[in-house]
């Protein structure tokens, strides 16, 4: 189960937690569930969000796989000027 | 995908590293270079546009007849011709709202028509023609009062998201952030030095010399051509279509040369209003915005309010770090970079209790869009100057207070993830060793610092390599060069190629030559692009591998690639001459033909990014005006392709962040109405403003890229704010919370010190 920490005002669609287990293989496969467990996190899905697995930010990469102990940060789609 | 080909530390850069010649600098000193208002088509018309007087209006009517009635005019747009075809989609809707007004006018300048005329003057005449029947509202342009209960609301349907429970009013703030880990409040009960201030920033503009420009032409079948300055031409073609409702494949977008962009030409603004003006035309349509109008109408920065808690133990150890983050992102929800100054303000220290609140707010200004590193500046200014006044207390060295707090690998950053390998310390060191820093101080100087970060990523490139059958290299890419990167490309397919880099040519190719491009933002073109670049030479090589073995007889896999030639890979091999790149060239055509190398990728890995600035600023006690006597830009550029462009890259940030801190400001009229939309009343720093900005380049390799590269095109403009602020403090004895540090604010700044002692005494 990857470990997939949010940040803290997405607490309120988790139910007060920082932290939740999400069985996934990818990226992809995380956000969906993710939203399907959490559909208050749908909203955020939608309008874009980046990855950190392990240390390392993913802005896109639907496709990268998740080991079973990863740890995963949810942060806002990166934006760059 | 993050490649797993690793740096190799060892590599000897034959290109990479060394500074020749710009490829476009000939064409650009002498004025062959082609802007985005240098295209033209024949039967074009001229494009102007009606906007907004009003900050916030109801828009209850707008009648055209007469200018339709103006001989030349050709055609006239509304919101009518802007049909929504954004299923949905939110943040297209808005974009769609932002280069058209749809039931109100929300901020000065919005359009709220166009047309398409013979001649200029036509056009001028056609837009008084039009009358637009408004219904005042009341307006608000200062973030904190568009946050009061009783502000004149923009949106009656924005109720704040991400808070707890979800108010059952409407209210401007659109959005509420929180970062952070740790728990502050226990934090700073181990703390013995506690300080917490308010500031302030205003809102600049990216302040690119050359206004937005746009020719577009679209024909009775549906397909259309544009021409126009951007920093992502792909970004233009997509949401272009998508406002117009065509199909995207029908649309061409090709990209000029750019007169800067700095995060401003990340989104649309005239190109859909061009192209809608050329399908109602059925000519081709030239809009070129004037500076007024890229004042008031395109992207500036957030203008900003913060307050800043930290606190220390005596020995200088943080405990607590705590931060609230107020951005105003103009009228539409999720344009202000609150997020990202949240996440970014603490993130060059190791903090065991953080947290990071940001809101979201809107307000009657234009849309804002990125401006280098958005959000993190003003953050910074912020975070950094509470950091200089601890160490004051403190009695420490700001440099000594930083290193000891400084975030290293391993440090669980405030934003959540824990870094790999960063270059924070060395930098800070590298600071603290540097000659500019015990340098002496003449009378009325001060000298201030600030450490700064910024994330950088990756991101969607396509590059295509051709070799004709001289052996030299075309290779095309699709992202705009705003800062050398055809240079870079250049030397760095020419490094993995063997040969000289006046062998190479860049191209910078229309969306429909190649596979789609992300916008060159975010640091990433020298990184992903050059990345897919460094790949699309290696797939060349084994296709010349393959020519070499095919001609010679041997498995291809016997074949090796040295300096520019083909060899056998060993004396089993075979005893056969090795074959240079123009001679397996030259043979192409009766070897298989054309020769060509591609890759296409979402490029990850793009490693953060840190950087140092030492400031000196003299201040003139009898006018309060300052002048930078002296810079200096630290940086890790991970490995610089270029070095001149990277130090440009530094020297640009710095000098953008000084005419941010100084003089830079957005000035609203009681009547909503911006007040210096022009550069003599709004003051970028000019050349003779500044001295030389020095540079150092770290070289800490970012393990995402076979060369180490790291992006360096935003960093730089971090900590600039904080670092002139603190110079000032430390020249004036007074500590200014709000930007910018103009004359007559830190006049009075002084002066007010002056009779606050007089009155002590």
């Amino acid at each position: 189960m990857a470990r997939v920490v949010i940040w803290g005002s997405l607490k309120p669609h988790t139910g007060g937690r920082s932290e939740v287990e999400i069985e996934a293989r990818n990226v992809q496969e995380l956000l969906a569930r993710l939203g399907e467990t959490y559909p208050g996190l749908q909203a955020q899905i939608k309008r874009g969000v980046s990855v950190s697995i392990d240390g390392l930010i993913y802005r896109e990469g639907w496709l990268q796989p998740l080991a079973p102990d990863s740890e995963v940060f949810l942060l806002p789609r990166m934006q760059g000027g | 995908m993050p490649l797993d080909n690793a740096p190799d530390s060892k590599r000897k850069f034959n290109v990479v590293g060394t500074r020749p010649l710009r490829p476009d600098g000939i064409d650009k000193v002498t004025g062959r270079a082609k802007f985005g208002a240098d295209a033209s088509a024949p039967g074009q018309l001229v494009g102007r546009i009606l906007r907004s007087p009003h900050a916030h209006a109801v828009i209850r009517k707008i009648d055209t007849s007469k200018a339709e009635k103006l001989a030349g005019v050709k055609a006239v747009i509304t919101r009518d011709d802007f049909p929504d075809h954004t299923d949905g989609d939110a943040a297209l809707y808005d974009t769609m709202y932002n280069i058209m007004a749809r039931e109100k006018a929300l901020y000065e300048g919005h359009a709220v028509a166009a047309v398409a005329a013979t001649t200029a003057s036509i056009a001028r005449q056609a837009l008084k023609l039009i009358k637009v029947d408004y219904e005042i509202l009341p307006h608000v342009t200062d973030v904190d009062e568009a946050m009061k209960p009783n502000a004149p609301l923009l949106h009656k349907k924005m109720f704040t998201d991400g808070v707890d429970p979800k108010p059952k009013k409407p209210s401007n703030v659109a959005r509420r952030f929180e970062f952070g880990h740790g728990d502050v409040e226990e934090g700073f009960k181990k703390a013995d030095i506690i300080v917490e201030r308010s500031f302030k920033t205003e809102a600049t503009h990216q302040g690119y010399i050359e206004p937005h420009a746009a020719l577009a032409s679209m024909s009775p079948d549906g397909s259309a051509d544009l021409w126009c300055c951007t920093q992502g031409h792909y970004m233009v073609r997509d949401v272009c279509a998508r406002i117009l409702g065509i199909d995207i494949s029908r649309l061409r977008v090709t990209q000029s040369e750019i007169g800067g962009g700095f995060g401003g030409k990340t989104t649309v603004f005239i190109e859909p209003v061009a192209l809608a003006l050329s399908r109602k035309a059925n000519r081709p349509v030239k809009v070129v915005m004037t500076r007024d109008e890229v004042f008031k109408a395109t992207g500036p920065t957030s203008s900003t309010s913060m307050d800043i808690k930290i606190g220390v133990t005596k020995d200088g150890l943080i405990t607590a770090a705590d931060g609230t983050f107020r951005y105003q992102g103009g009228p539409f929800a999720g344009c202000s970079p609150a997020e990202f100054g949240a996440m970014s303000a603490f993130a060059q220290f190791h903090l065991d209790n953080v947290r990071a609140i940001g809101y979201d707010v809107v307000c009657n200004r234009p849309k804002t869009i990125s401006y280098r590193a958005p959000g993190a500046p003003m953050a910074n200014f912020a975070v950094e100057s509470v950091i200089e006044e601890l160490a004051h207390k403190l009695g420490m060295a700001p440099i000594d207070f930083r290193i000891k707090n400084a975030a290293r690998e391993g440090t669980k950053s405030s934003y959540g993830p824990v870094y790999g390998p960063i270059g924070l310390g060395p930098t800070l060191e590298a600071a603290k060793n540097h000659p500019h820093f015990k340098a002496p101080l003449g009378p009325n100087q001060g000298r201030g610092m600030a450490a700064g970060f910024w994330f950088n990523f990756g991101g969607q490139s396509c590059v295509s390599l051709n070799i004709p059958t001289d052996g030299t290299i075309t290779v095309s890419v699709g992202s705009p060069d705003i800062g050398g990167s055809r240079a870079s490309m250049c030397m760095m397919v020419a490094e993995e190629l063997g040969i000289g880099y006046e062998h190479v040519r860049a191209i910078i190719a229309d969306t429909s030559s190649l596979g789609h491009n992300d916008v060159t933002d975010g640091s990433r073109t020298t990184f992903a692009t050059g990345m897919a670049c460094i790949l699309a030479a290696r797939d060349a090589i084994k296709k010349l591998c393959q020519r070499a073995a095919a001609t010679w007889g041997i498995p291809e896999d016997a074949v090796t690639w040295e300096k520019g030639f083909a060899k056998p890979a060993g004396a089993n091999a075979g005893n056969f001459a090795p074959l240079s790149l123009k001679e397996i060239a030259a043979a192409s055509p009766g070897t298989g033909g054309p020769i060509a190398g591609h890759h296409e990728f979402s490029a990850d890995g793009a490693g953060v990014s840190f950087a140092t600035h030492i400031c000196d600023v003299e201040i003139d006690p009898e006018t309060g005006a300052s002048k930078i006597v002296r810079y200096t830009v630290i940086q890790d550029a991970g490995k610089a392709v270029h070095p001149s462009y990277v130090e440009g890259q530094f020297q640009g940030g710095a000098v953008q962040g000084i005419g941010w801190a100084l003089n830079e400001e957005y000035i609203y009229g009681k009547d909503g109405r911006l007040q210096n939309a022009g550069f003599l009343d709004y003051r970028i720093p000019v050349c003779s403003d500044l001295p030389m900005i020095d540079t150092q380049i770290l070289e800490i390799p970012n393990p995402g890229h076979p060369y180490g590269v790291r992006g360096v095109g935003e960093t730089s403009i971090v900590p600039p704010l904080a670092a002139i602020a603190n110079a000032v403090a430390a020249a004036t004895g007074v500590r200014f919370t709000q930007l910018p540090l103009s004359p007559p604010r830190v006049l009075k700044g002084i002066e007010d010190a002056k009779a606050k002692g007089k009155k002590a005494a």
